[in-house]
């Protein structure tokens, strides 16, 4: 094994340690949002779902703002490093935004009574998913690495760009169109042992996306060190 | 800069050149939207949903889907014999160069978009009366955007296996923001609408031109050298 690769390994290592936290710290969440949080008076135990989707979708827009920073960086720095932790944060991205995807319409089939809306957020959340799969898409197409890393930087730009403008016209379509009524979870506080158990969880989704990214990261390096290996070979 | 822009419609002018001569893209591309807006009449329950209610959309998703063929054209024509690389040795500024790719897909998809226009009006039944010259504002104003990302990315996407489907892939979710604003701004114009609705739309197109013609300029170096 070349040091490249042991180095690889080690990381992956590092990243599974993290996974793993991460994994523990999410059954400790079931057992807070089951055990200790109580139970929401209008929605039932349908809003305990809360406790996945909203730290879901806050890795997920972590794990996109941070593709957009690396891309930048990347353009400007030229170091492989930040093209190879932007094709992570995608990767692990479309997983989170995948969570996010599906316990949404879980809990808004029985307290909006549809399993989907075109409410502004969830629009602009759904394209910034179709974004995630573009980029891969695109990454998966081109053989040449350097090539790869310039244009997949360049659509992480571009896309970092685009959200704010997904957002205004889906925002400017739904405030000029009545939408109809939605029951909305309009809780202007939290009580504590909600409000600690949703910042319980966000802090376990964020250990858990540096961890799939931290063992992501080590995989391609590896993969690299092995290409490399066969190509001297 | 003037030089830069005189490059630029060089670059634009044996686009344009290439293209008249042989017309097949061109002619493809007019068959196709023509064949799309036909499609689209059989799509809709004429009882059920009027024509002007439907009409917005289904121009521009037409004009869309003929904006997507015309992109797709754009850069393979210049992978065959590797007339890129000939196109990168001259002495041209990069953003001179895109530019030219720029204006040269501009009048293509302009000169379908004019050819579908009457054809829309025809087989939609709509009475653009005194709308047609604020529908060719909002419909350049839009175009300008989408088709400046395109060209980056049909840069890309023909240095990409399945060339074909990596660009409306790409392309697509940028197409949202200006596809939204044109469809308000046109069923505004077509139900004689006072300019006051549509200003917050035209505002957003032309933000969107600005913001991504000035980032996908910038960004093109980053696509052709290497």
């Amino acid at each position: 094994m070349t040091g490249e690769a042991a180095r690889a390994a080690g990381i992956v290592r590092r990243g599974i340690i993290l996974s793993g936290l991460g994994l523990a710290g999410l059954a400790g969440v079931f057992v807070l949002a089951l055990g200790f949080t109580p139970v929401e008076a209008r929605q039932g135990l349908a809003q305990k779902i809360f406790y996945l989707h909203v730290p879901a979708a806050w890795a997920a827009l972590l794990a996109f703002s941070l593709v957009g920073v690396a891309s930048i960086l990347y353009l400007w720095l030229k170091d492989p490093r930040l093209d190879r932790f932007a094709a992570a944060s995608a990767e692990v991205g479309v997983v989170f935004s995948g969570v996010m995807l599906t316990t949404g319409p879980i809990w808004a089939k029985p307290i909006w009574g549809t399993w989907w809306t075109w409410d502004a957020r969830l629009t602009l959340t759904l394209f910034v998913f179709f974004l995630f799969i573009g980029y891969l898409a695109l990454r998966a197409a081109v053989h040449d690495a350097a090539e790869r890393a310039r244009f997949s930087a360049v659509v992480g730009i571009l896309g970092l760009l685009l959200v704010p403008f997904i957002h205004l016209s889906v925002y400017l379509f739904r405030t000029l169109h009545p939408q109809p009524i939605v029951l909305k979870p309009s809780a202007p506080s939290l009580p504590p042992e909600m409000l600690t158990t949703l910042l319980v969880s966000t802090l376990v989704f964020t250990v858990l996306y540096a961890g799939f990214v931290t063992a992501r990261y080590g995989l391609s390096l590896g993969d690299e060190a092995r290409e490399e290996s066969r190509d001297a070979a | 800069m003037p030089d830069s822009l005189r490059l630029a419609l060089v670059i634009a002018g044996k686009d344009i050149r290439g293209e008249l001569r042989s017309r097949t893209a061109l002619q493809s591309a007019l068959v196709f939207s023509a064949l799309v807006l036909v499609v689209f009449n059989f799509a809709r329950d004429p009882t059920a949903l009027s024509a002007t209610d439907l009409a917005p959309s289904v121009l521009w998703v037409t004009f869309a889907l003929a904006a997507m063929v015309a992109l797709n054209r754009a850069f393979t024509v210049e992978r065959e014999n590797s007339a890129l690389d000939g196109l990168l040795l001259a002495p041209v500024p990069r953003e001179a160069l895109f530019l030219g790719k720029l204006l040269a897909n501009l009048a293509f998809v302009g000169t379908v978009e004019l050819v579908t226009l009457p054809l829309f009006v025809l087989f939609f039944n709509v009475s653009l009366g005194h709308a047609l010259p604020g529908l060719l504002g909002v419909t350049a104003l839009a175009t300008i955007g989408f088709v400046a990302v395109g060209t980056i990315f049909s840069a890309m996407a023909v240095r990409t296996r399945f060339a074909e489907l990596m660009l409306p892939v790409l392309l697509l979710p940028f197409m949202v923001p200006p596809l939204i604003a044109a469809v308000q701004v046109t069923s505004r114009l077509l139900a004689d609408r006072p300019l006051s609705e549509m200003w917050g739309w035209l505002r957003l197109l032309a933000l969107y031109d600005i913001v991504f013609v000035t980032l996908c300029m910038l960004a093109f170096t980053a696509v052709v050298d290497e």
